[in-house]
């Protein structure tokens, strides 16, 4: 019996994943320990994405302690329209006119990964693809006929469907698309190579935001583990000790 | 001076005779296993998600508009919020995990069975109350799925016939889940129903000691006063209550035996929990869904609406039979069949290690329909699901209406009088 509810309990996760639906994702590969990567990940929001997506639920100063960001230095270079530094990362876009301009107001991103996962993000940022059917010329594979335009696209450059993914399309077997299904086309300011990289940054920072404590915890865990493990040998001992008059 | 102190409270309160009785001579069988662990962890549970959902309301915002966000307040802004947080929410998951194996140990051993029919029932009611704590719970942290989790249990009411539709506007407040809703649940939730269960909790140790525990064999420990020579009774002390009326074989005071080996088990149990609680604290999507992360919106539905997993099993029922109002009464009658066990089995043998081959295989195949129905229960729907999930159905109710038949006059082994270990 115990074998078939563990049999039932592996299952389980691909059950899961079948109901996903979505095309398969890349891996991000992301290291939310290496600071150096938020700093920059970081800089690249605050320069590019934080004009229409707010991080309501970050602070200025928490994130500059977490990241090592000197605040006066993190004020100059990461602040621009005069907030105090512990408020929290908000733009001034009205949101009704957001919606008009994009269809659909552009979200929040604190809890971001932690709604859609780091590797989602990863494969979305590198996923848009020129579609004269849009109104900003560009579709996303993962986030089929997005409102967001292609942010990045003097970095990355023009991506297109491959032939065969417009085939794939055409058919009666259409199946969700994924990164391998674009070609560069016109190359941007990047190599691909230096453009994941932009992009992996980024990600690493909004993985961080969505959770600032989880290097923390991570870090608590391996402690209260350790203390625990001790404890479970010492209270084994302790009821081997107390148990030898009963047998 | 504290031998002086304690009398003092003696002569004003039974406190010693009450720790006599209930812990420090206690009678408890000596064959407990593994399954007997699960009793003292619903208590350790219960105690963490009383203690930490104390702390997290000191800043937590019951309102439409500051629900949510006041959540990632604590993640964030408050020192060990987030420790807080995820010890409240893993604990919630935690929670129905143990006490799913502290009633199914019940199950396995007949715990339910005369003379324990009170216990079981108070169990049940816990069970039950847990459940609606646990929804009303689930409905704070005012995430998208929180919202549309609601939304869907609610409406269900509203198949009722005539009084359907304003018995759901009753329990919302409102004609759609909103912030008068959020208060009501959040009242519920952190005074209402936690006040219900410590009393029932209460009850349900009180009945269990005045019964006193089963074992794994299903044998008695208390023989008939006199019965038993006086070389073959336990040679532990034991309170007057029980020797007085009984002559007590094979058993071991509560305290000190099973409190040391509680603690092992309270140690062994937080390493899982922890682990869960540092390292993977949204229980891969199961504990804390993805969904939950946006704030709720009454005009974009997730993609999947399912609730959280312990209400899996009934939330199949609910949606495999095609109409709405009986798959709510399915879903209803479902957990009324647990209340009812005591009277489905109408055998005298406890322990399945002494009941026929037909009962074995009916626990199984109980077992693996509960299980499969769980699975279902978080799964979008589609025809192959349907199909498992009605089978399965027929398989948790059959174990109820079989165990009826073949009970009454059922093949058992023999019973030892004594516990064999």
């Amino acid at each position: 019996m115990k074998k078939i509810i563990i049999a039932l309990l592996t299952l389980l996760p691909t059950l899961a994943l079948a109901a996903g639906g979505g095309g398969a994702l890349d891996k991000a590969n992301n290291d939310i320990t290496d600071k150096e990567s938020l700093r920059n990940g970081a800089a690249t929001y605050m320069n590019n994405c934080l004009g229409c997506h707010q991080l309501q639920y970050q602070r200025y100063n928490r994130t500059f302690a977490d990241l090592d960001i000197d605040e006066k230095e993190g004020m100059a270079t990461l602040m621009f329209t005069g907030e105090k530094v512990g408020d929290h990362i908000t733009n001034t876009m009205p949101a009704k006119e957001a919606a008009a301009f994009f269809g659909a107001a552009p979200p929040d991103l604190t809890l971001v990964t932690r709604f859609r996962s780091s590797d989602w993000l990863y494969t979305y940022l590198r996923s848009f693809y020129a579609d004269s059917a849009r109104p900003f010329g560009v579709n996303n594979a993962v986030f089929k006929d997005v409102g967001m335009p292609h942010v990045f696209q003097q970095l990355q450059g023009v991506q297109e469907l491959t032939a065969e993914a417009k085939a794939m399309l055409q058919s009666d077997n259409v199946r969700p698309l994924t990164s391998a299904d674009l070609v560069l086309t016109q190359p941007g300011e990047l190599t691909p190579a230096e453009y994941d990289v932009v992009v992996r940054d980024l990600v690493n920072f909004l993985e961080y935001t969505g959770e600032p404590s989880k290097v923390e915890r991570h870090r608590l865990g391996y402690w209260v583990l350790g203390f625990l493990v001790i404890l479970f040998i010492l209270s084994y001992l302790l009821k081997k000790e107390y148990w030898r008059d009963v047998h | 001076m504290f031998a002086n102190l304690m009398a003092w409270f003696d002569e004003r309160l039974p406190i010693t005779d009450a720790w006599n009785k209930h812990v420090g001579q206690y009678p408890a069988p000596k064959n407990f296993n593994f399954w007997y662990f699960f009793g003292s962890l619903a208590m350790l549970v219960l105690v963490n998600q009383i203690v930490t959902g104390i702390w997290l309301t000191m800043n937590y915002e019951p309102s439409g508009d500051g629900a949510f966000a006041s959540i990632e307040y604590i993640m964030r802004d408050v020192d060990y919020g987030w420790l807080l947080r995820y010890m409240h929410s893993t604990g919630a998951s935690a929670f129905f995990i143990v006490v799913y194996l502290h009633m199914y140990r019940g199950l396995m051993y007949g715990s339910y069975q005369k003379p324990r029919e009170l216990l079981w029932i108070f169990g049940m009611l816990i069970y039950l109350v847990l459940m609606a704590e646990a929804f009303m719970g689930y409905l704070l942290p005012w995430g998208n799925m929180s919202f549309w989790g609601a939304q869907v249990i609610i409406s269900l009411f509203g198949a009722i016939p005539v009084i359907g539709d304003d018995l759901t506007t009753w329990i919302r407040g409102d004609y759609v889940i909103s912030g008068a809703t959020l208060n009501r649940f959040f009242a519920l939730h952190v005074i209402a129903l936690p006040l219900v269960l410590v009393v029932l909790v209460f009850l349900h140790i009180l009945a269990l000691h005045e019964v006193g525990s089963n074992n794994p064999e299903g044998t008695s420990i208390k023989k008939k006063k006199g019965s038993v020579p006086e070389e073959e009774k336990s040679k532990f002390k034991f309170h007057k209550a029980y020797t007085d009326k009984y002559d007590i074989v094979d058993a071991i005071p509560f305290h000190p035996y099973y409190s040391v080996k509680d603690i092992m088990g309270v140690v062994g149990f937080l390493i899982l929990f922890c682990w869960v609680m540092f390292f993977a604290p949204e229980g891969g999507g199961y504990f804390l869904e993805a969904p939950n992360f946006t704030p709720a919106n009454g005009l974009k539905t997730p993609e999947h609406i399912v609730p959280v997993w312990y209400f899996g099993p009934f939330y199949t029922i609910l949606r495999v039979i095609p109409d709405k109002l009986l798959g709510m009464v399915g879903m209803f009658a479902a957990i009324g069949m647990l209340f009812a066990l005591p009277w489905f089995d109408r055998g005298t043998v406890k322990s399945f290690k002494f009941r026929s081959k037909w009962h074995l295989v009916n626990l199984v195949q109980f077992t693996i329909c509960f299980i499969v129905l769980g699975i279902l229960g978080t799964m979008p729907a589609s025809d192959l699901a349907n199909l498992i999930g009605r089978i399965a159905t027929l398989g948790y109710f059959g174990f109820f209406i079989s165990l009826w038949f073949y009970s009454k006059n059922e093949q058992t082994k023999p019973v030892p009088e004594r516990v064999s270990k």
